[in-house]
């Protein structure tokens, strides 16, 4: 399943906050969003996943969602958004329980996400006892969980430290490698974006306008911390970005 | 190292951070008790202005002997039971729709800001002709009083339940219902719990409120007949019962607090 944006606009009151966006996102494809904060990242996601209404222009998802996905289009929360009064195993059967999936189907599914994202031992623990990494896989799982055709990513490892974020990049890559799946990833990273992306989409200060789109070609699992090729690729970028990261900065200050 | 003069770094991050201390609470108790025994039996403490506590609690034995701290305390404990149940379960349910619709937000919030400060006292003449001068005037009069509190505590535990939450519901395509019982009833559990701490302390002010009016029975109707006949004893009698009583709901809601609330950090 493919998703095509086509002309997204969008203000918030006076507010314009995206012009006129138009992307593809192509099955099996990671695409990484990077821009200055405020340029409408999350807003795009929202209109991606459908939780928002663009003002103009329309979100398309292109051929049906593959065989046995409960929810083609999911999220992957900056804060983790886990239920503290769930374990581990009760987060995961939460988004499975409207789907009619409970006992032993449901146990194979989370014991088989779990094994992906190695918390099988955590199963029974609460959100409370887990470290930010964990609490992450946990959030991770829980989206494999549901089979999606589509992972709607926004800054997911934003709120860990280096150490963490370089090893679930690492899990995220193997996962990706087991079983290719479809992602839009926001990032401020711009190491994370060439790690991950297939496609790298920069956006504008605000409003936010498609500036440009860089592939890479080379394939995820060959990519390593610190590649020559990378390097380079990630100064292009923020040559890129530079300018209109300050300029971004100087208006927040003004607003 | 040099002999440049060294001194402990001063600890300055003590305090803020009250625990509980067992067994203080009943120490306070346990040393008013013994100061008013000491006052009343010394003298300082003249006998027409306190009781003297085992006078009480001898009068407390008679209650219990006569078998007449039953017959009080069965309908006063089913007159609390069904009448704040009544007005809990009412209100939560109110609670939350004000919480979750803005039709019934608006028009319910002013609504409830214009009742919760009357005293329900006030209206206690009322019921009984609504109700009659039975049991359903004392079960509207507490149901009415604990619905009120428990409505505010409900919303605003509702208004505090993390919109990411429920956002990342929606996004798992989970339905409404699913969201309210699974995401915004167990988010909006803290606040309603210490909502009922106050609405079951109300409960019980108006249980006596509503016995001194017409009862024949009841905790309020004997502190009443003590109190006219200025009959300290049995007055503080009746009034330890009530105060073991609020003791001992605030006790069963921190169990309730600490089995279901174990999740918060
Ligand atoms: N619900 C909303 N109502 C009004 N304004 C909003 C709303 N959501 C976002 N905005 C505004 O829209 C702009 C874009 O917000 P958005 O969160 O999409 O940016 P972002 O690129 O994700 O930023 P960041 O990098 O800081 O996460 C911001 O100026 C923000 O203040
Ligand atoms: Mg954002």
């Amino acid at each position: 399943m493919d998703i095509h944006l086509d002309g997204i606009s969008h203000s918030y009151g006076t507010t314009e906050v995206l012009r006129d966006i138009s992307l593809e996102v192509q099955s099996g494809q990671i695409v990484c969003l990077v821009g200055p904060s405020g340029c409408g990242k999350s807003t795009l996601l929202r209109f991606l996943g459908g939780l928002e209404r663009p003002d103009r222009g329309r979100v398309l998802q292109v051929g049906a969602p593959p065989e046995g996905c409960l929810n083609p289009l999911t999220y992957i929360f900056q804060d983790f958004a886990l239920l503290p009064w769930r374990s581990v195993r009760g987060n995961i059967s939460l988004v499975l329980e409207d789907h009619g999936i409970r006992g032993a189907e449901a146990e194979e599914i989370i014991a088989d996400v779990l094994a992906r994202t190695r918390l099988t031992d955590f199963a029974d623990a609460l959100p409370k006892q887990l470290s930010g990494g964990m609490k992450q896989r946990v959030a991770i799982a829980r989206a494999l969980a549901v089979r999606p055709a589509v992972m709607l990513m926004d800054e997911p490892l934003s709120s860990l430290d280096s150490q963490t974020r370089e090893l679930l990049m690492d899990d995220l890559i193997a996962l990706w490698s087991r079983q290719p799946f479809t992602a839009v990833y926001v990032t401020h990273n711009l190491a994370e974006a060439v790690r991950l992306g297939h496609k790298i989409v920069v956006l504008s200060r605000r409003p936010g306008q498609v500036r440009d789109v860089v592939s890479i070609a080379k394939p995820l699992a060959e990519r390593g911390y610190g590649d020559a090729d990378l390097e380079a690729t990630q100064k292009h970028l923020w040559s890129m970005m530079r300018d209109e990261a300050r300029a971004a900065d100087q208006e927040l200050i003004n607003v | 190292m040099s002999d440049t003069p060294a001194s402990e770094v001063r600890f300055r991050g003590g305090g803020f951070a009250p625990a509980s201390r067992r067994w203080v609470g009943a120490g306070v108790f346990v040393v008013l008790i013994l100061v008013m025994e000491w006052g009343t039996r010394a003298g300082w403490i003249s006998a027409l202005s306190l009781p003297r506590p085992s006078d009480v609690l001898v009068t407390f034995g008679e209650l219990w002997q006569s078998g007449l701290l039953f017959k009080h305390l069965g309908p006063s404990l089913s007159r609390l039971f069904f009448g704040a149940l009544i007005g809990v379960s009412v209100g939560i349910s109110v609670g939350i729709l004000i919480g979750l619709f803005s039709y019934i937000r608006s028009g319910m919030v002013p609504l409830v800001a214009a009742i919760f400060p009357i005293p329900k006292i006030a209206l206690l003449p009322l019921f009984v002709i609504w109700f009659g001068i039975g049991e359903g005037s004392k079960y509207a009069l507490i149901a009415f009083g604990t619905f009120t509190p428990t409505v505010v505590a409900t919303y605003g535990a509702v208004d505090n339940v993390d919109r990411s939450l429920i956002r990342m519901g929606q996004s798992f395509g989970l339905s409404w219902f699913s969201i309210v019982r699974k995401i915004v009833l167990p988010g909006a559990m803290p606040g309603i719990l210490s909502g009922l701490r106050i609405s079951l302390a109300i409960a019980i002010i108006l249980l006596v409120a509503a016995e001194m009016l017409g009862a024949q029975y009841g905790i309020g109707a004997y502190i009443l007949e003590a109190g006219s006949l200025y009959d300290l004893e049995r007055l503080f009698a009746g009034v330890v019962i009530l105060s073991l009583l609020g003791v001992l709901m605030s006790a069963v809601i921190g169990m309730v607090e600490r089995r279901l609330l174990s999740w918060r950090s």
